[in-house]
């Protein structure tokens, strides 16, 4: 696994590219320590407060220990009249945590979302950014075991 | 020059200035909570709006170029109406405790509730943060249950005293006002030097060294110098019943030409001293180890002796001076006259020559 | 019957996105080298002509907007990738299926106002995008057909007020993506502070066919005010969830009725909400209503993204209000104060009254909270999120009075 200060470092050539970099330190870590965003904060030459700023105001940003899988529900109108509240709870229930919680073991991390753009297939849900489309409850359980 | 007509008066004003500028010039008061005239601009707070005849939205005459032709009302009805709604929804995030509020009487949210009639919130509904009040430092009082999110610290942190201790995190009403992580202030790059609470509109930013010594328009504000050091930066003392209860700033380019107003930690908070009774009050002398206290003219009496009698005895250059940065021009000039012309050697130094 | 028309889809499933050799077999890159063999005075008179009206939503005209931009040495072109308007996934089907034509476009514009840097900002919910379009510049690239204009992706962060052009220059630079105050325009002080054009996928992908064909055949097709083709993404109550290419004089019903193929399981239609989850709510009294941007402005709706969310009779139409006015709270990036406090508010009052425990003052309360929303708050976001709740007041008051406690 490259360190948090590796993969921002191959970003400091990059105007304004600390979103990138928090991209890239969630695509191996599944969040940002606290030393990510100290350090990012100094590669782009702002401050911590700043930093922290940035990664707490996008949604796809997370300062929070995260798991392995992120499960991100939509809950936009669409996916609201397709069913959306069904197939949260149902995750939920398959998981035996709420949204905004992770899993005992670190696998699973339920969280809510705004419109991803698959709208061709309410309800939606993405599994680290892949999209899983037209779901309903009874395949919560085959979606879960493709997270091997 | 460019003219408009404001509120059915037509007004000129310099090319480059905005609507507010115009207004301002033209004794035509305008609200504001995020405009700052020493900050960058943030065009937030949307309670300086006008309406400007041909725009289907309000305009921001804060960070609105006036132009040629513009038909501005400042008061209207709709204006009148939205200003009152920002009030309300301020109003239902607000702590309101004015009655034990250091801010109370000097509180920008406060006139303007009043000025607008606003006792209390149709918008308030449960909902409201409740954040708490435990930053451990000695100095600053952070209380942001009555922030109304203008940023003026964040930007006076930022661009006057280029600490950059703070920020804002989170979005929309989850957004704060905070240091990175959300931590205390001592374990942030913050110095202490209470530029946001110079800045800060309402009672979120306040001085713990002056909680409860009074209030704005209890005090007498006596403009002098700061003497902590050489700079010479202004600062007003607030004196309440002839004790000092604490320091403010005075942000005018006449009143505080150094410093407009920006001041450090020391200046700011660093004068509850005056009030020490240890402070010393005579000159002491020491005999046999002990101190005892002597009149100015016994002291000055016996110092110019004993430096009499090593110059006479060992030669003037066995004296030196030292001088120090917390004392004026003129006095560290007569130090160094007294050296050279009484005293008789180069031997002048000062603290401010590291 | 109406019928699809493809200009930006016009490539869609014939060519493989993946291959230039494809796109420049159909054709692909002969309209930036005839833009190239243009003054940059005639290209933006050529586009100004075809009244080619951005295609994000504010429906400015695009030839316009580039004639603004003053000369200075660097300048920059935005692509607006972060399509986060719910029901919205056309920037995304056109993108899958042509990327090069979206590259073309940008670099049309880049000769238009002599910029030969672009810049994508795609929203962080489709990374897969990214890379494809990533793929694509280094094959454009490698082919030379770019010239001296290059182009970079930047990944968004799920912000939906991003979307704002501001905001998505601030978030390029780095920050929080909060909107900026507005003069000055981006044409003039934009990305770090140099003249910048920001045009949504649609609006560039465009171009090549206005280059190709010239001002006057684009300016012929549909509503003569705001024509073009747009493309249209369905969803919800309709049989045929798709991305449709039409005229803009094709009206909402046929939309719905034909290309849609009416509701699903045979039920009436009740409502449909038209440019993403600011649009307005529109009843089946409107639904010959052409598309253009001004006819749908003209009944108090929005062409906005070309969302087309479709409701049938059984739906909630409170509740998925509701469910809206959620979004934007949850969505406001918190700067303004109107938006900040008033998103949170409506939410909460549009809560209290899907649960059958508001009063009639709480719906007067939620109008003059719309009201002054609509015209105080400081960006587009703030500004255009009461319209669900005001035209479902207006076109659906019965289910609002349905639900007050007596």
């Amino acid at each position: 696994m490259a360190t948090i200060q590796d993969i921002i470092t191959s970003y400091k050539d990059k105007p304004g590219g600390i979103i990138e970099a928090y991209h890239a330190v969630q695509r191996e870590y599944n969040y940002l320590p606290e030393e990510a965003v100290e350090f990012a904060a100094q590669v782009f030459g702002i401050s911590a407060a700043q930093a922290f700023g940035v990664a707490t105001f996008y949604s796809y940003l997370s300062v929070a220990k995260r798991g392995q899988y992120i499960i991100r529900m939509c809950e936009s109108a669409p996916c609201h009249i397709a069913g959306a509240d069904i197939l949260i709870k149902a995750f939920e229930d398959a998981l035996g945590i709420k949204v905004g919680e992770t899993t005992a073991d670190g696998k699973f991390t339920l969280e809510l979302t705004e419109c991803v753009g698959q709208c061709q297939g309410t309800p939606v849900i993405t599994i680290n950014s892949i999209p899983y489309i037209d779901m309903n409850p009874e395949q919560v359980p085959t979606v879960l075991a493709l997270c091997q | 020059m460019i003219t408009l007509t404001i509120n059915g008066r037509e007004i000129q004003t310099p090319k480059g200035s905005t609507v507010l500028d115009a207004c301002q010039a033209a004794g035509i008061p305008i609200p504001t909570l995020c405009y700052d005239p020493d900050l960058r601009l943030a065009g937030s707070c949307r309670m300086c709006l006008v309406e400007v005849k041909g725009r289907p939205l309000f305009v921001a005459s804060c960070v609105a170029p006036a132009e040629n032709g513009m038909v501005v009302e400042t008061e209207s009805p709709a204006i009148v109406e939205a200003r009152k709604v920002t009030l309300e929804l301020l109003a239902a995030r607000h702590d309101f405790n004015c009655q034990v509020c250091e801010k109370n009487g000097d509180c920008k949210f406060q006139d303007y509730c009043y000025q607008y009639g606003i006792k209390e919130s149709r918008f308030e509904d449960g909902g409201r943060h409740v954040y708490p009040i435990d930053d451990p430092n000695p100095f600053l009082e952070r209380d942001y249950n009555k922030c109304i999110m203008c940023t003026r610290c964040v930007r006076a942190c930022e661009d006057i005293t280029v600490a950059r201790a703070i920020n804002v995190k989170n979005r929309g009403h989850n957004a704060k006002i905070s240091t990175a992580f959300d931590g205390d202030l001592a374990d942030s790059p913050c110095v202490f030097c209470g530029q946001c609470v110079m800045v800060c509109p309402v009672g979120a930013l306040t001085s713990k060294v002056s909680a409860g010594l009074g209030r704005s328009y209890e005090v007498d504000k006596v403009l002098t110098t700061c003497t902590y050091c050489g700079t010479g930066c202004t600062l007003e003392l607030n004196v309440k019943d002839d004790k000092v209860v604490g320091v403010t700033s005075n942000r005018t380019l006449e009143g505080s030409p150094v410093n407009k107003g920006a001041l450090c930690v020391k200046g700011r908070f660093g004068w509850d001293f005056i009030n020490s009774p240890d402070r010393l009050t005579t000159p002491l002398i020491k005999e046999n180890g002990e101190f005892r206290e002597a009149s100015w003219d016994e002291a000055l009496d016996l110092v110019a002796k004993r430096l009499g009698d090593i110059k006479a005895q060992h030669g003037p250059d066995t004296i030196a001076m030292f001088s120090s940065a917390r004392v004026t021009n003129e006095e560290n000039y007569l130090a160094q006259k007294f050296t050279r012309a009484v005293l008789g050697t180069n031997n002048v130094d000062h603290c401010a020559r590291l | 019957m109406a019928k699809e028309m493809r200009i930006v889809l016009r490539n869609a499933d014939q060519i493989n996105p993946e291959k230039i050799e494809d796109y420049l077999q159909a054709g692909g890159y002969k309209a930036l080298e005839k833009a190239r063999s243009m003054s940059r005075q005639d290209l933006i008179a050529e586009v100004k002509k075809s009244n080619l009206r951005g295609r994000g939503g504010a429906g400015f005209n695009a030839g316009m907007k580039w004639s603004f931009v003053p000369e200075a040495p660097v300048k920059y072109v935005v692509c607006n990738l972060d399509e986060g308007e719910p029901g919205t996934y056309k920037d995304r089907t056109i993108v899958e299926k042509d990327p090069q034509r979206l590259l073309e476009g940008m670099a049309i514009c880049g000769h238009a106002i002599n910029s030969n840097q672009g810049y994508i900002y795609c929203r962080g919910e489709y990374p897969y995008v990214v890379d494809l379009l990533r793929r694509a510049i280094d094959q454009a690239r490698d082919n030379g057909v770019l010239g001296d204009f290059d182009i970079e992706v930047r990944m968004g962060g799920g912000a939906y007020v991003c979307g704002e052009e501001t905001a998505l220059i601030e978030s390029i630079e780095g920050h929080r993506g909060e909107p900026r105050f507005k003069p000055p325009f981006p044409g003039v002080s934009g990305l770090w502070a140099k003249p910048t054009v920001v045009n949504n996928v649609e609006t560039f992908a465009n171009l090549p066919d206005i280059v190709m064909q010239g001002g006057e055949w684009f300016a012929s097709i549909g509503t003569p005010s705001y024509p073009g083709t747009k493309v249209l993404t369905l969803t919800g109550d309709v049989v045929n969830r798709i991305p449709i290419e039409v005229p803009t004089n094709t009206t909402i019903r046929e939309v719905i009725f034909e290309f849609g193929g009416g509701i699903r399981g045979g039920k009436k239609f009740k409502a449909v909400q038209i440019g993403g989850t600011s649009g307005g709510f529109i009843p089946e009294s409107l639904l010959d209503t052409p598309i253009d941007a001004d006819s749908m402005r003209n009944i108090g709706a929005t062409l906005g993204t070309g969302a087309v969310l479709v409701m049938d009779e059984t739906r909630d139409i409170v509740d998925i209000v509701t469910r809206i006015s959620k979004f934007f709270e949850h969505e406001s990036c918190g700067k303004c104060n109107p938006c900040r406090e008033g998103t949170f508010r409506a939410y909460e009052i549009m809560k209290k009254i899907n649960n059958g425990q508001a009063a009639p003052a709480d719906l007067d309360k939620l109008a003059l909270l719309s009201r002054v929303m609509t015209k105080a708050c400081l960006c587009g976001l703030g500004q255009a999120a009461p319209g669900p709740i005001l035209t479902t007041m207006e076109h659906f008051n019965s289910e609002y009075q349905a639900r007050l406690q007596i």
